[in-house]
This record gives C-alpha cells, structure tokens and sequence, in this order.
C-alpha cells in the first residue's frame, strides 16, 4: 500500500507497485491533465511537481513516492502559476495543447526557483519538455512575460 | 481542382440548413468532460443550420467540420460566422461537428476531411453564409416579434437593435424562433472592407481549456469499465505472426486477455500498465517471408539504380539535351537523398470504443477523415455504418498521419475492439514506439538534379529525377511525387522532370507539407548553388529569374528586407535563404546560421514572409510559421527513421529519432505580405523553406553543399 497526497488530498494505492506514478494519476485517479508521449522520460509532457520538484511522472514507479506530495496541472497554485497560466494565454502559446500540461509544469516550477530567469535558464529548464508544434519560441517569450509579471 | 476553384456548393450548404444536428448520445454514465462529447455553450442551443447554434445564453457555438490538432480551425471558422452574424468574439464557442461526408464534406475534398492546409480556404465562404445566415434569421424572428421591418434592424456585438422603437435584445432571447425561420436562399456577405473581425488577432477558443489541464484528447476519455489494450507490432515492415507464447503476459496483475489480431497480439488490460506490462512478456516469433529486409543504404543504392533508367515524365519544356551542349555554361550536378520521416505527434494513436444500449458503437477519435473511420469501423464491426458514430476529439498534433485512405490505423483499433466481443468500453493506443516503428512515414526520395547557368545568372537546362514510393498508390505519374518541382516558378527555358515510383512493404504517407518536403529543399538548394557558382547574389539571382509582379517575388523581397540581407555579417555566420510555393501560400524565410559547439548548424534567426491572401488571423498565421519553421528545422537537423542491415527498424523513441528542443529553436519573426486574395493555408507552407535557407547557410560556412539529410548525418558518416 503506498500512500501519498495528490493535489492536496491523500491518495492510497495498492496496486502493482512498479506501476508508473503517470498511470495511477490518469487511470487510477482520473485526472487527465498529466499527458503520455514517450514513456521514457524523453518528452516531459508527463511532468508533475513531487515535493516541489518537476518530475517525469512516466518513470516513477508508484512505490517509490510513498509519502510524497504530488502536484498536477489541475492543482497547480500560487502566483507562479498564475502568471504562467496569463502568460501562456496572453500569446496563445497551445496549439494542439498536448504537451502544455508539462511545459507549465516546468515553467511553474523553474519560476519558484528562479524568479527572473535568463534565456540560457530557461533552456536549462524547459529542454527537457518536447513541443511538436514548436511554440518553444512563445513558450520562451511566455516565461519572460510571466517573471515580468511577478515582478511588476 | 484546385483550393482557388473552389466555391461554396450550395447544395452541400442547404443539405444541412435547417436540419437539428444532434451530438451523438453517449452512454448515461459518462459525463460530457469525460468522453469529450462537444458541448459548445451551456444553455439550450439552437440550430440555425447545419454549423451554427445560438444557445440561450446568447452563446454562439460553430460545429467545426475540421479537426483541431493545433491548426486553429475552431478559432479560424469561429472568426468567419461571427464576422458575417456580427457576432461578439466573447459568445463564440467551437465544438467538432458530428461526422458526415456529405454535410461536413472538405469542398476541397468531396468528403469531410482536414488537410492540405485547406480549412480556411475551403470554408472561407461556406462558413461566412452560415454566419449571415443565422444573422438573418435571427433578424427575422426579432422583427417579427417587434413587428418592425427587418431592414431597419442594425447588429453589433451580438446585440440586435431598432434605432425606431428602441427594442434592443441579444440573439439568446430570440434562439428559438429564429431556428424556426426559413433560411434565406442567398444571403449577403459583407464587403471585406467592412470587415471587423476577420484580419484581427483575436484570442483562440480552445487556449484556457489548454493550460489548465482541462482539454480532453482521445487518450483522456475514461468510461467506467474500460479496458485498454494495445497491440504488439513487428519490427520488420511487412512481418506477420508466426506464432506465440503469452503464458508470462496472463500473469501479468491486471491482464484480462489476450488476442490475435491480423496486426499483431493485442494485450487487453485493467488499466494501461497492465497492458503495457504484459506486452513486454510476450514471446513472439515472426514470420519474416513477405518482410522488407534490406537496410536504408541498400534502398538508397537501389534507387540510385533508377536514375539511369526513363522515368514518367512530369514536365518537358524546350529541350534539355540539346541546352546542356551549348558553350559558356557552368553546369552543377547534384544527388540528394531524403530519409523517412516519422510524423511523431505528441499524442500517439488512439481511439475509445463505447458500445450503447441499442447495439450501436460510439467512437472518439482524432478523426482526421471521420467518414473513412466510420465505414472502416462498421465493417470491421459488422455493423450499419448509421449504428457507428465517430465523435471527433482534439488531438495532439497530427502532421498528415491521421490522414489516412482506407483508415488502417482504425481497422487495428477496431480489430482489437472486435476480438474481445465489444461488450466492456476499450481504449486503444500506440505507444510512442509504435508510433515511431508503425510505418506511413514520409517516403524516403533521392533526387539527381543537373543544372547549367550562363555568366549572368540565367539558368538555361535544368534536370531533375526524383525517385521514391508514390503517397497516392499510383502506377503512373504520383503529382505529390514532384510538386514543387514540375513548376518551377524561375524562368527556365528548357525544364525536365521526371520521376520513378518504387514500391516498398513500408507504407508511405504525406507528411506536413507533402512532396514540397523534398522538392523545396532540392530545388531551393540547388538554384542557390547555381547562382552562387556564377556569383549571384541568391535574393537578387532569384529575382532575376521571377516574374516582379508575382507572389514569390513578394515574399522573397519582403523576407530579405526583413533580414536587411546583405548587411554584412559577424565571422562565422551565414544567412541562407529559400522561397516556396505550397497549397497556394508563399513563403520566403532567411536563415541566420552558425557552426554549433558541437558541430552541427546552430540557426539562430529565421525572418519569414508568408502571402497566404486574406489573412482571417495573423496571430494564428504567425503561430503557424514559427510552428513550421521547428517542425522543419527538427526533422533536416536530426530527423530519420532508417532500417539496419536486416530491415529492422533503427529507431523507437524521441532518444533516437530526435526532435527540436527549446535550446535549438531560433529566434522567428514571421510578416504577412497584405493581401485581398482568397485565403490559403498556412498549417503547411512554413515547413518547406526553412531546411533549404539552412542548408544554404550551410553550404557557405563549410562550401559543402547538404546531399544528405538530416544535416546531422553528415557529420556521423
């Protein structure tokens, strides 16, 4: 049985514990927001916050987070990420919007840990998070609008 | 036809005026957010006709008969009803329209169908006499009620008024009788100068409800009781089961079947690790008879082969031979050779079967032809295609691989629905594996290209072979095969193309931007190595060969104004530049370029020029470059999917088949030339410039000319 908080709320599961914490958030938990795309922590369209990190949430077998407080895209709070969330609008960064999950949940997580993040920062952060579409270009110009807005 | 022939077909349009388009009915345990059924506005809604509904609350929902994979149609078509119902951008909502090929049919197309960068172009009118449509029949029911002249009632913004009596309401109020009028037989469309909406950078619709983790795609409908399978694929094209042991994968915790399935074994699981764990126990021996086994460099030395032999001729104007003969010519020969693409959509395939109480099957999917998922599904189904309905859903991205004749991503899925008896809800989906293992990739091409230029720049004979599988299954002459080639827009007297079909066990599909994939690159590469040999400047050459009035002149002119190319550059970059028609949009882009840290190009600006006609959004017209310009630049850097000595393929995941990262994006800034033509596409004609205006840059930091792709295997071989 491995118990941990998500969003908030303490969560159990007594499943196959090699399960990845991706597949107990989407299938066991019902929340959708956390997306699949490599399963092998190339894409980071799966990222969460685990104790206040991002994490490839694909590879992190469920047992291994016992105790651990998750959060996803559906609990994500605070001014970090609202200015994301503005900023991300305010350009219309999505297009087919898959992978915005986890580009926000990097973006959110590299803005608590450093307010006014420089480009090389800001590659330092988000390389780890794959866009098809390739907004990189108004996902880098989002997180300088976001940091500006915080600072404002 | 071509996107510019096309006109509304008003038989198409009235067969879905006035009709009560009902959303498919789901199964009475799923809420809406959990099947991603549309709902559009949440107050009762209104048909006005077969793509318009006012709801109650004064929302103004369009049924978009294209899919949303990014694109921004449900932006684009919203953009278009609510400019001619005068609507305010705030009330307007997007939902998928239901399936149907004749209601919803791509009048590029015949049926309905999103791509070739078409949706606009197509619906330019359609979408516009549905808005003024609704507009008047909400006009009608307001004077009706108010019992004044229609003709004295004014909308702005969503509110009908009359100046007279002073009566003023919004369309909500009057939903329901309006949807009881007759629709007009021709309704006015505005003079485009009067426009408000259409040319604006209004907000996309579908923007919120993707960050915050709202948006349901397929993969993201979970009915209680579902089941999740997904199917183990060879690793060889062409391989078929020979037989196999699933005794370890039944032990699997959560494994509730397994089945054979002509594509593979399909693993049925109580959730997606279950499936995905008892797939990897499974003991499988091939039958490699029928499969492709020879590696990429043997089909690459085999297709050279066919340079020598007569291929099927696209073009032959003036006489090449006989050019190439004449003294004071330079002649440049050259030979490319263009690797498989995988499209690698951030959401791999997938699709969610829900059987009814009545026997009848709802199907949500990233229907991208909706109408081939439906027959396809119903036969493999045994059942009336009116008992299958497929519910198109967002997708996360598509690039052309959705687009598929004969739907053979949905014969697996429905396969492996079938095989279990159809009785529980099942989830199927590829892994990123097999998305990047399955096949339909860009065709792999070589090209042999031979040139002569006079001293001054005139290019005199131009030869070009290409030879690769055809998309479209042809014997004869495959136009996706050399478009973009045939008609070269530069003045040359004496053009031959010609091209060779090969056929593979791989299946080809069309790619983001289609033949111009490697028709750009060859083309735009090798005109600037002409010029260049004979000391042209690649803009100024360029021009001399282009008509000055025509379009290509105008995004070649913008884009190089925008770069201010000829300034004269810090050591060690370069600037590249190419210009490419493709679904009758221009695109000039120039390249800033650098020899990276670890060797390979490091391209640090693109300056793009688009003429793509009106443009209804130039937000999303820009968005679409920038978008282009990566998924371009990833897939010259560093994209192939290759098959190793035995046929098996190389690749599986984003570690080996790379994509562009935050870190190597360019910085883009992307123009729109003004335009009153008809408008065209834009979700493919950014990708064909960008490799070449690299490869030039390229060519000039290291004066080695790019005859392979990607970029990155250069270096490696």
């Amino acid at each position: 049985m491995v118990t941990f908080t998500l969003n908030g709320k303490t969560r159990t599961f007594d499943g196959d514990p090699e399960t990845p914490l991706l597949w107990v958030i989407r299938d066991f938990e019902k929340l959708t927001g956390t997306k699949y795309g490599c399963g092998v922590a190339q894409c980071g369209a799966c990222t969460v916050h685990l104790d206040g990190m991002p994490r490839r949430s694909c590879i992190t077998p469920i047992a291994m987070i016992d105790g651990s407080d998750v959060i996803t895209i559906e609990g994500i709070a605070g001014k970090e990420a609202e200015a994301v969330q503005t900023a991300w609008a305010g350009l219309d960064v999505p297009q087919c919007g898959y992978c915005q999950s986890g580009q926000i949940m990097s973006a959110v997580a590299l803005l608590q840990m450093v307010p006014k993040p420089t480009d090389d920062e800001i590659d330092g952060a988000m390389t780890g998070n794959l866009c098809r579409c390739a907004t990189y270009h108004r996902i880098r110009a989002a997180i300088h609008n976001a940091a500006n807005a915080m600072e404002g | 036809m071509t996107i510019h022939d096309i006109t509304t077909s008003r038989r198409a349009f009235l067969a879905g005026t006035g009709l009560v388009i009902g959303v498919a009915i789901a199964p009475k345990f799923l809420s809406a957010a959990r099947t991603g059924v549309p709902a559009g506005g949440a107050g009762d809604l209104k048909p006005m006709n077969a793509f318009v509904k006012i709801g109650t609350d004064d929302t103004v929902t369009v049924l978009s008969k294209h899919i949303e994979f990014g694109q921004g149609p449900f932006t684009g078509l919203a953009t278009l009803v609510a400019e001619e119902l005068d609507a305010d951008w705030s009330q307007m909502r997007a939902v998928h329209s239901p399936t149907d090929n004749k209601i919803y049919a791509n009048l590029a197309f015949g049926l309905q169908g999103t791509g070739g960068s078409s949706s606009i172009a197509n619906a330019y009118e359609q979408m516009r006499k549905a808005g003024a449509t609704a507009r008047a029949m909400l006009v009608a029911a307001a004077a009706e009620e108010w019992k004044v002249p229609a003709a004295e009632i004014t909308v702005e913004k969503g509110r009908m008024k009359h100046a007279g009596s002073g009566k003023e309401s919004g369309f909500g109020a009057f939903a329901d009788m309006a949807s009881r009028q007759t629709p007009p037989a021709d309704p006015k469309l505005k003079d485009p100068k009067d426009f408000v909406l259409i040319g604006t950078d209004l907000p996309k619709l579908d923007t919120r409800e993707k960050t915050n983790g709202a948006a349901i795609f397929t993969l993201d409908i979970m009915p209680d009781g579902l089941l999740t399978a997904v199917v183990a694929h060879p690793k060889h094209f062409g391989a078929v089961v020979k037989s196999f042991d699933d005794t370890d994968a039944r032990k699997v915790m959560g494994v509730v079947d397994i089945r054979q399935i002509p594509q593979g074994i399909a693993v049925y699981g109580e959730n997606t690790f279950a499936a995905l764990k008892g797939r990897d126990e499974l003991r499988i021996d091939w039958d490699l008879s029928k499969a492709e086994t020879r590696s990429s460099a043997e089909l690459a030395a085999e297709y050279i082969r066919h340079f020598d032999k007569p291929g099927l001729e696209a073009t032959n104007t003036g006489d090449v031979a006989q050019a190439f003969q004449q003294p004071g010519l330079q002649t440049v020969e050259a030979q490319i050779v263009f690797p498989f693409l995988a499209h690698a959509p951030m959401e791999p395939l997938d699709a969610v079967f829900i059987k009814a109480a009545d026997g009848s099957v709802d199907i949500y999917n990233g229907a991208q032809f909706p109408g081939f998922d439906q027959q396809v599904a119903a036969k493999i189904l045994s059942l009336d295609e009116t008992k299958v309905r497929v519910n198109t859903q967002l997708a996360g991205g598509s690039f052309g691989r959705k687009a598929q004749f004969g739907s053979p991503y949905m014969q697996e899925a429905a396969s492996v629905y079938a095989a279990i008896g159809g009785d529980r809800p099942l989830k199927h989906m590829w892994t990123r594996e097999d998305d990047i293992q399955g096949g339909f990739y860009r065709p792999m091409y070589a090209h042999k290209m031979r040139g002569a230029v006079d001293a001054k720049g005139r290019i005199t004979a131009w030869e070009q072979i290409i030879v690769g599988q055809s998309i479209m299954a042809k014997a004869d002459l495959d136009s996706t095969s050399v478009e973009g080639a045939s008609n070269l827009p530069y003045r040359i007297p004496n053009l031959k193309v010609t091209s060779h079909n090969v056929t593979l066990p791989i299946p080809p599909l069309w790619w983001r931007s289609v033949g111009h994939t490697h028709t750009g690159f060859a083309v735009e590469t090798f005109v600037d190595e002409l010029l260049t040999r004979v000391g042209r400047d690649p803009v100024e050459g360029r021009l001399a060969l282009l008509d000055a009035a025509s379009r290509h002149a105008g995004v070649l002119r913008k884009a190089a104004e925008m770069a201010d190319w000829g300034v004269t550059l810090p050591e060690g970059r370069a600037r590249g530049v190419a210009v490419v028609e493709s679904f009758g949009s221009f695109v000039a882009q120039v390249a800033d370029v650098s020899v990276g840290a670890d060797g390979a190009p490091r391209v640090h600006k693109v300056w793009c020029a688009v003429d793509c006609g009106v443009a209804v959004n130039p937000n999303i017209i820009k968005a679409q470059m920038e978008g282009g310009i990566g998924y371009g630049l990833g897939a010259v850097l560093f994209d192939a999917v290759t098959l190793d000595k035995g046929g098996r393929i190389m690749q599986s995941n984003f570690h080996d088949y790379r994509s562009i990262r935050i870190n190597e994006m360019p910085d883009v800034s992307v123009e729109i030339i003004k335009s009153t033509e008809k408008p065209t596409g834009v979700g493919e004609p950014g990708v064909p410039p960008i490799g070449p205006a690299v490869a030039n840059a390229w060519r000039k930091l290291t004066d080695a000319p790019v005859r392979q792709l990607p970029i990155v295997s250069i270096m490696s071989s």
